[in-house]
């Protein structure tokens, strides 16, 4: 008795507030747009059984996917978030390897401080940390001040609002997501195969390229699907750091449903913007699993 | 183990500086004096007083704390009984359905989770406002804390818990004397980790939040929007120096307790022998 109320509480709970409000956007999205509020019909009337219910899919449609589609807005926005969110997953494993590399080799002494300052900014407030770029990177910012200072350019460069402030802001952010998988898996590598290779004849740079590469290439690949995944659907980075020509896809969702109070096609926009999101997740999934089996043997 | 080169000393010591300047440079400035944030006119707290003075942004504080609290609290008890059955449940029906519910939260973007609590809220006619932003934040949070307890639920012995039940116990008090105080640790960290996500989250909150109730990010948002700003930097500099002060005492406590945990176990074992 008491365990089926230790499994129903927070199973209902999630049905409830998880699965029912997605199932009402995939709904909407089926539904048209009206002026009126809410901004949608149809709803579905269960006092009238199944007449109401065959009422309810008859006016059931594709227009908003179809409007999707005929809007250059919303592709380009697709592409562009899947753009920006591979760029900059890339220049975050630029970053942040050298990062976990140094951490694994350092000394074991000083290796629970080094991580625990790779955490915290994680506890720090995600805005607070976008928001810090904006003071660098605006035209009379710390960094055009330093540059112009040091005599390096002569014109403030303008960075904020454009697509390089967004790849900082990411980078920055994301960074600890993808140093801690890969310095799990390099802490754990075992010194003596470098030691080996270069026995056997390997230069320092190719034994990294040919031991320690491929045997980090789990957490590489773990960190780049924890900084790619959350990336695309990115709202806070876009509207702090980007400007009108950044289109990302968490904002456009953000404008139809705010500014343009178009519910239908803002479901809509979430509907495929989770589609697109499944293969990703699906392949994380797979090499969290062959991670787990390789660990388990 | 390989000598510690320059080329890690280098990339540590510009990976921590990129970490850490920005906000350095952000509570640096908050003491400020001038309206111009980015031009430095001399030492000056007055940007607190102003913070202190502006009833919006006090009144924001204790929504957003008032949230946090209830939230995590909640999400803390949801996460551990989730966790408890992923783990010691068993099989029942739909566990592959609960399971999916507790992972899929945790990827899925903040502007979808909102807008469909939103949507729901809307459809069942529920004003908003605190209570919908505590019942949007518990219910994200708690799959966080689910997932914090149930990787130390895996790693417990079992044979504790069935040596309690072996013993007289109930199910719930073997749970309540026996599982819960070793996996305390991990429950308490799930409650830290659901109470930053929830003081820290913009976009669900701005989604289920009303005119009524609105929460510090949201005041943070609409007005670093516009660009930077001094109140705006010493409101950030206080909530980097909470959540440090938090962090670190928090690790420390913990690191004293495993401590203390090993000298009582040894303690036990030279007993016994």
């Amino acid at each position: 008795m008491r365990r089926a109320l230790v499994i129903a509480v927070p199973y209902f709970w999630l049905l409830a507030l998880f699965l029912v409000p997605f199932l009402i956007v995939l709904k909407i999205s089926l539904s048209d747009t009206e002026l009126a509020i809410p901004p949608y019909t149809p709803t579905l009337d269960l006092s009238e059984g199944w007449a109401g219910f065959r009422a309810f899919l008859a006016a059931l449609d594709l227009e908003n996917f179809t409007f999707l589609t005929t809007d250059d807005l919303y592709w380009k926005a697709y592409l562009s978030s899947l753009q920006i969110a591979v760029v900059s997953t890339f220049l975050t494993l630029l970053v942040g390897y050298p990062i976990a590399y140094g951490m694994a080799r350092a000394d074991e002494a000083w290796r629970p401080t080094l991580l625990m300052l790779v955490i915290l900014p994680f506890w720090t407030s995600f805005l607070i940390r976008v928001y810090s770029w904006m003071g660098i990177l605006s035209q009379e910012g710390y960094l055009n001040q330093l540059l112009v200072g040091l005599g390096v350019i002569s014109e403030p460069l303008t960075i904020l609002n454009t697509n390089t402030a967004v790849y900082i802001g990411i980078v920055y952010t994301y960074l600890p997501f993808m140093i801690l998988p890969i310095y799990a898996t390099l802490e754990r590598m075992d010194a003596s195969l470098l030691e080996a290779a270069e026995d056997l004849g390997c230069s320092r740079l190719s034994a990294f390229w040919l031991v320690t590469v491929p045997l980090s290439k789990s957490g590489i690949i773990a960190g780049c699907f924890l900084v790619f995944i959350p990336t695309i659907g990115e709202f806070v980075i876009p509207s702090l750091l980007g400007g009108s020509q950044t289109l990302m896809i968490g904002k456009v969702l953000w404008e139809e449903f705010f500014s343009n109070r178009d519910w239908p096609v803002a479901s809509a926009v979430a509907v495929i913007l989770l589609l697109i999101l499944v293969i990703p997740i699906i392949l994380f999934q797979r090499n969290e699993q062959r991670q787990r089996e390789a660990e388990g043997k | 183990m390989r000598r510690f080169s320059w080329f890690n000393a280098t990339a540590l010591t510009l990976g921590f500086a990129f970490l850490y300047l920005p906000m350095l440079i952000l509570i640096i400035y908050s003491f400020n004096g001038g309206r111009l944030v980015t031009v430095w006119s001399g030492f000056s707290t007055k940007w607190y007083g102003e913070l202190f003075r502006n009833e919006a942004f006090l009144d924001a504080a204790w929504v957003t704390l008032k949230v946090a609290v209830f939230s995590s609290t909640i999400a803390t008890v949801l996460g551990t009984m989730a966790a408890y059955v992923l783990i010691r449940g068993g099989r029942f029906l739909g566990r592959t359905l609960f399971s999916g519910m507790i992972y899929a939260p945790l990827v899925m973007p903040e502007v979808i989770t909102g807008l469909s609590l939103l949507l729901l809220f809307i459809g069942i006619g529920l004003d908003r406002g605190i209570l919908t932003i505590v019942l949007a934040h518990t219910t994200f949070s708690m799959c966080y804390v689910s997932v914090v307890v149930s990787s130390r639920l895996v790693t417990f012995d079992r044979s504790l818990e069935e040596a309690a039940l072996d013993l007289g116990c109930t199910p719930f008090d073997a749970f309540r004397l026996v599982t819960l105080p070793i996996i305390a640790p991990a429950v308490i960290s799930g409650w830290l980790l659901a109470f930053t996500l929830s003081l820290d989250d913009l976009v669900i909150a701005s989604f289920t939040s009303g005119p009524s109730a609105t929460t510090l990010p949201i005041k943070i948002f609409s007005a670093v929007r516009l660009g930077v700003s001094p109140e705006i930097n010493a409101l950030s500099t206080l909530l980097i120096a909470i959540v440090a002060v938090g962090v670190i005492t928090a690790s420390l406590v913990s690191k004293r307790a495993i401590i203390r945990r090993q000298r009582d176990e040894q303690a036990a074992i030279k007993a016994v022998a």
